[in-house]
């Protein structure tokens, strides 16, 4: 290769490089800022701010769901399977919202640990399956992978 | 081998050949879409959870995957012309830029356009979304960065630099989604280990993949041959071409 074309060629070499390096280091210094929200278990070690909004984020407890019968009020549990967080919420929930599913509620946490919800959204996970597959797959006790429930 | 590069560098030659690609590729590209919109949007079932807006999967990741390789199609294209000074590939850059802006505008409406029914808003600044906003702002800044300079061959050299430096971005938006915790879920389809998306539902989706790769192709061909004409528009051969095009009108 002609000598300035290599010289050419290294510049653009070393300027991805060093952007990518510099965008690098400022994701990893913002790594907890990035992220959307919460998991309990990072709540329960005291991790995140009482009294200032946050979001948290996990699966609603299977059971968990209690509706007021005057209000809209819905109590729930948000778990990672290893710490719970409780949340508490007035409003209309999506349509995807339900046991077992994930959720990202954004409130404030109260003094007792309880948070208090202004805005809950229902997180989607990737697996898509036609209706007649997951009755199927419900009935055989496996997931899509093959994997013991 | 090397004939061919330097048959790459003509711009009557490129033309024509780009002319005679799109010949063939423009109709199978049309056709394609149509069976995988058809296919998609009708003929298969609706998501277990989801229903029937889940649908929205065959335009929106589509349009998202092929907006993340375009970026990768005109970096690389600034690349060559800033170390060997191809203006062919200079074309090829700017032909990029509004076609990869048009392609991300689409994932991020779609993804809009479903977020609401699905999670319960129509936007989060989640580490997928947000990245994805930058993408859309980095193909506009290219093609407002090649409008503000006056002399073309200055603005083919900031464009390579500004498109080089973007692309940190693309490997960002494509593992934001495992690397942080965001609202927007993971990849369904997988290169290791299995998709998580019924076949019934992937074969499609995988068509309407090819199909707006192909899309991309045609699109981007079409815009170099415009770009050429116009670039061009004093030498001989365009003037054969409009004298042509006249005695044929």
């Amino acid at each position: 290769m002609h000598p300035v074309r290599r010289q050419r060629l290294l510049i653009v070499l070393l300027v991805v490089l060093f952007s990518s390096a510099a965008v690098g280091l400022v994701a990893y210094a913002l790594r907890g800022n990035i992220n959307l929200f919460f998991p309990p278990a990072e709540v329960a070690r005291g991790e995140a701010p009482v009294g200032t909004p946050i979001r948290v984020g996990g699966m609603v407890r299977e059971g968990s769901v209690q509706r007021s019968d005057d209000s809209l009020e819905v109590r729930f549990v948000i778990t990672d399977f290893e710490a719970d967080v409780p949340a508490v919420y007035e409003g209309i929930l999506p349509d995807l919202f339900g046991e077992g599913q994930g959720a990202v509620a954004s409130g404030v946490l109260n003094e007792q640990g309880v948070l208090v919800a202004s805005e809950v959204l229902a997180k989607h996970d990737e697996n898509y399956m036609p209706p007649e597959v997951s009755e199927a797959l419900e009935k055989s006790g496996f997931d899509h992978k093959g994997n013991a429930r | 081998m090397w004939s061919f590069f330097h048959k790459l560098g003509s711009p009557p030659w490129l033309f024509g050949i780009a002319g005679s690609i799109l010949r063939w590729l423009l109709p199978i590209t049309l056709v394609a879409l149509a069976v995988g919109l058809v296919w998609g949007l009708l003929f298969t079932h609706p998501d277990f959870r989801q229903g029937n807006s889940y649908r929205i999967i065959y335009i929106h990741v589509p349009a998202a995957v092929v907006a993340l390789a375009g970026y990768y199609v005109m970096a690389i294209a600034g690349a060559v012309s800033l170390v060997w000074k191809m203006k062919m590939a200079d074309v090829a850059m700017r032909a990029c830029a509004p076609i990869g802006a048009a392609l991300t505008f689409i994932a991020l409406v779609t993804g809009s356009i479903w977020g609401k029914p699905t999670w319960g808003t129509w936007w989060v600044w989640d580490a997928r979304i947000t990245s994805m906003l930058i993408l859309l702002f980095l193909y506009l800044g290219v093609v407002a960065l090649y409008e503000a300079y006056d002399n073309k061959e200055a603005a083919g050299k900031a464009c390579a630099v500004l498109s080089l430096v973007g692309t940190v971005n693309i490997p960002i938006i494509y593992k934001s989604v495992d690397w942080w915790y965001s609202l927007h879920q993971p990849a369904s389809i997988r290169f290791t280990g299995g998709s998580t998306i019924d076949a019934s539902m992937l074969y499609p989706l995988l068509l309407m993949i090819v199909a707006f790769y192909c899309l991309f192709t045609c699109c981007l061909l079409m815009n170099m041959r415009a770009e050429l004409v116009e670039r061009e528009a004093r030498t001989n051969w365009v003037r054969k071409l409009a004298r042509a095009g006249e005695a044929r009108a």
